[in-house]
């Protein structure tokens, strides 16, 4: 046995430890590889979308302790020691929809749906730190981009979030 | 099925069939099938759909133990579900869902029961209610009804047909087949429970999946029917449902794709993965036309994680672990490309050849119109207005990069991703690859977006890979990075247009229209005023670049120069745009209702907010009208923002209204992105921008809060319903634009007219 730790191809890499979805996780993984990819080629876990590799669109969103995060442009080693949380995280231990995911399919807002996850991310960061946002907080807050131009039910969702129960207490 | 010994063998005459038959109607034919018939009527002929070899393969593909096949189309299981097979890939206009309801309302299934399923990628799921619905544009309305549907299965199987587009779906697909099978299969049923019962047919009624004998309280289940029923006749023209009968059709079903893409449970091809699977991506000669000059691989191989350099004529790919390693690896190489002896082209180096082609060409390309436009220009007393438009090239920005996954193995290439036309996908790969089309396996997947760039015939990534991975031992999945996609696009065509109208009496008398692009327009976008004199010529430009349909088509920009002119025309008559537009339109039609809707739910006419101007506009696409208002501000930098925004849509009927309206809505507002912001331009004969830093999409907060849309349910055949929303939105933009400024933007997009 060689010391250290070795890819497939005999390199050295790093052990980054963080958690996902409560989870812990260890990955080796070169240190500037951008926290998306760990996720989707390493941890098999693809709710989390890749759109522009640029942090511009938002598909990649996730809470990195809490705060939302495009990771297709944070290094992982940034992670180490991090709660990280992905759409697969948002269900509570019984796997009940979060209120924002049942406000989502209550407003049938996704069509192609391939922005939602990140979109879902967003709007959960920002009803978490401000509870019912104004219009002009959801226009701040949501910059993600949705081709489709789902927009208006997004909208529509998140202001509706008040009326579902909270039901996922304990998620994100 | 299961109890014939050779399903390929069908008696298409009325001999065999068994005792309870659905009733004949004037001249029909019937299909007696063991296990597996699906039949169209259009027409008198009403004969056969698929021909006995494509129903025999289609039944051992969806068939199966327990579960009881109907045609390409469906199968009830003997716990009840209901399968339903849609040719068409939803990806993410609904269509699934709404074909479903189609079929499962004449049904009168348990919608709590049935299930939308991708029917196979194979040539007995062809479709060809789809080649039926085409036709009348191929060959005319005539020459289609007297071709036989057997045919025409044989035609879209030759096609091979099994493509997404068009707004087809619901128009073709699911009035043709979905709503008939339905229907024939439930007559089905209710013939095999008189027969169980003993009871007259007439004294039976069907609901949620059940055969009930009022008179005795007797019932069954369709799932304990479902074996009898599957081996007989199927009604060739069976009795619809009127729209009173409606238990699902124009109800707000919700879909039954949101739930998985809620929770990130999802797979769409981007996410596919097999064990031992590598990833690669790609560079493509930067310049259309161009290839590869030369290249050292070495670099990328010393990247961690890289495998393999691949070196395609025109591109260089490098598979690694992982797609960060194969980018690290592609982004360390030094790449050499030609340009294809394209390094003159640019943006304003095609519009001048553009102008200068509808000045000079000796005649037009495609013309359409009635009546004689040059006589009514140089008629005593007339008014002349003149304009010049320009749009450029768009990009289709579908949200999902393409990715597909192949794997070459014993002699079989297998592929997994999200494309178009499955079935194409297949006769693609495998020229590429050197296969026959039986050693090509497509497996379709959910697709993040599409707008018009996955068609298969303009899909590269299909040949890429299909080269790909027949070099490699293990499954590969090629994903192209955003620059990629952007840069090497089938965009919607760069465009221009100098349109000219003749006035008198505040009157149009004649209109004319010189476009100039790559694609003809005519015969595919109306011209819905009544003028006396209209003229549209086509003026066929090409660059370096592929051109492909881009949501909606020929209907964007021809929308945009004529709706821009009809309120350049109405403020040269003096006259409000609205009751302009409305007093060119054939009175009490269609589309007046359309217009008047719009008008009356925006308030066109009340005052507004300082600060705000509203503009109108009225596209006809894919047999479905749309009318659309916007209100505009602008922000503080000077850019617009939309405050509110109406639509009034006549599509016929409505099948799923709550779908439908964010079909409408969704593409009100790509229709505003792409006027807003979008533009892919062209400089020494390569793409310039790269990705959304530069190409902006419309975000949430430039977006109008709300879209309200109301449906005007004429009756009217189905028209389409993912494309017609887009084109009012653009010149309904500017309308407004300048309605509030008094400045007329005449070239998109509206943020940077600079670069036109």
């Amino acid at each position: 046995m060689k010391d250290g730790n070795f890819n497939q191809w005999g390199k050295p890499t790093v052990a980054i430890a963080f958690s996902v979805n409560g989870k812990p996780v260890s990955v080796e993984a070169e240190a500037d590889t951008p926290l998306l990819w760990v996720l989707r080629d390493d941890l098999g876990m693809t709710g989390t979308k890749f759109g522009c590799g640029i942090a511009a669109c938002g598909a990649c969103s996730v809470h990195v302790d809490g705060a939302i995060t495009r990771s297709c442009s944070v290094p992982v080693s940034d992670i180490a020691g991090k709660a990280v949380t992905t759409i697969e995280g948002l269900k509570n231990a019984d796997g009940v929809l979060h209120k924002v995911q049942a406000a989502w399919i209550e407003a049938q807002v996704p069509q192609c749906g391939y922005c939602q996850s990140g979109q879902i991310m967003a709007a959960v960061a920002l009803i978490e730190a401000v509870g019912t946002p104004t219009d002009a907080q959801i226009d701040e807050a949501m910059s993600n981009i949705c081709r489709c131009g789902t927009y208006p039910r997004i909208r529509q969702a998140i202001l509706n979030v008040a009326g579902f129960a909270a039901d996922a207490e304990g998620a994100a | 099925m299961a109890d014939n010994p050779n399903p390929d063998i069908d008696l298409p005459e009325t001999g065999d069939a068994p005792a309870a038959k659905p009733k004949r109607k004037g001249i029909k034919r019937r299909i007696f099938l063991a296990g597996s018939a699906l039949l169209v009527g259009g027409g008198i002929f009403g004969v056969w759909w698929t021909d006995s070899s494509a129903k025999a393969r289609a039944t051992s593909l969806i068939g199966g133990e327990g579960k009881h096949a109907f045609g390409t189309v469906m199968t009830i299981a003997e716990d009840d579900t209901v399968t339903v097979f849609s040719p068409h890939i939803d990806f993410g206009q609904g269509s699934h869902t709404a074909l479903g309801q189609m079929l499962a309302d004449e049904l009168d299934a348990d919608w709590d029961k049935v299930r939308i399923d991708q029917a196979p990628a194979d040539m007995a799921f062809a479709n060809a209610a789809l080649a039926k619905g085409f036709l009348p544009s191929m060959t005319g309305e005539f020459a289609a009804g007297l071709i036989p549907d057997a045919v025409i299965g044989m035609m879209a199987r030759s096609m091979p047909l099994m493509i997404t587009g068009g707004s087809s779906a619901i128009r073709f697909t699911g009035e043709v087949a979905m709503r008939r099978t339905g229907a024939a299969v439930r007559a089905a049923l209710l013939a095999e429970a008189a027969d169980r019962l003993g009871v007259s047919e007439s004294e039976l009624t069907t609901a949620n999946s059940v055969v009930t004998h009022a008179k005795t309280g007797k019932s069954l289940r369709y799932g304990e029917l479902a074996a009898g029923a599957a081996e007989r006749s199927l009604a060739s023209d069976p009795v619809l449902k009127t729209p009173d009968q409606w238990k699902l059709i124009g109800k707000p079903v919700f879909r039954r794709d949101i739930p998985a893409k809620v929770d990130g449970s999802a797979v769409y091809g981007i996410d596919f993965t097999l064990p031992d699977m590598r990833v690669a991506t790609i560079a493509m000669a930067p310049v259309r036309g161009g290839k590869l000059d030369s290249v050292d691989e070495a670099p990328a191989l010393a990247v961690k994680g890289v495998e393999k350099v691949v070196k395609l004529p025109d591109a260089v790919v490098v598979i690694a672990k992982g797609y960060w390693q194969a980018k690290k690896g592609l982004d360390a190489l030094a790449l050499k490309w030609s340009d294809g002896g394209n390094a003159a082209v640019s943006t304003p180096a095609i519009y001048a050849a553009q102008d200068k082609l509808r000045q000079t060409a000796e005649k037009p390309d495609n013309e359409g119109g009635v009546g004689d436009v040059d006589a009514a220009f140089g008629a005593a007393g007339v008014k002349l207005v003149e304009a010049q438009y320009r749009v450029p090239f768009l990009h289709h920005a579908m949200m999902e990069p393409f990715a597909l996954t192949g794997h070459f193995k014993d002699g079989t290439l297998t592929l997994w991703g999200g494309l178009q036309d499955p079935l194409s996908t297949r006769v693609k790969a495998a020229k590429a690859a050197g296969l026959e089309v039986d050693q090509v396996v497509f497996n379709p997947m959910i697709m993040g977006g599409g707008f018009g760039r996955r068609f298969p015939d303009l899909v590269e990534i299909i040949d890429q890979v299909a080269v790909l991975a027949k070099q490699v031992p293990y499954p590969v999945k090629l994903v192209w990075s955003r620059e990629e996609e952007v840069r090497h696009g089938t965009y919607r065509p760069q465009s221009s247009a100098g349109l000219k109208a003749s006035l008198k009496d505040g009157q149009i008398t004649a209109m004319r229209m010189d476009y100039a692009q790559s694609g003809n327009a005519e015969g595919e976008v109306p011209f819905i005023y009544a003028i006396p004199a209209t003229s549209r010529r086509h003026y066929a430009y090409q660059s370096n670049q592929i051109d492909g349909p881009w949501r909606s088509v020929n209907a964007t920009q021809i929308g945009f120069y004529t709706e821009s002119f009809m309120d350049e025309a109405a403020a040269a008559a003096g006259a409000d745009p609205y009751q302009f537009r409305r007093k060119h339109l054939a009175e009490g039609g269609r589309h007046q209702k359309v217009l008047d809707a719009v008008a009356k739910r925006a308030g066109w006419g009340s005052p507004l907010p300082e600060g705000v101007g509203r503009g109108i506009a009225i596209v006809e696409s894919f047999d479905t009208i749309v009318a659309e208002v916007v209100e505009v501000t602008l922000k503080d930098d000077g850019s617009p923002r939309i405050v509110r925004a109406f639509a009034a849509v006549d599509c016929g009927t409505t099948i799923n209204p709550l779908n439908a309206e964010a079909q409408i809505a969704g593409g009100l507002i790509m229709g505003l992105s792409s006027a807003m912001g979008e533009a892919v331009t062209l400089d020494k004969g390569a793409v310039v921008e790269s990705n959304f830093g530069d190409y902006p999409i419309l975000k949430l907060a430039d977006a109008p809060p709300v879209v309200e849309v109301d449906f005007i349910d004429s009756g009217a055949k189905t028209g389409g319903i993912g494309e017609p929303g887009l084109p009012p939105a653009s010149p309904a933009l500017a309308n407004a634009l300048a309605a509030l400024t008094g400045k007329r933007i005449r070239n998109l997009p509206v943020l940077t007219q600079a670069k036109a």
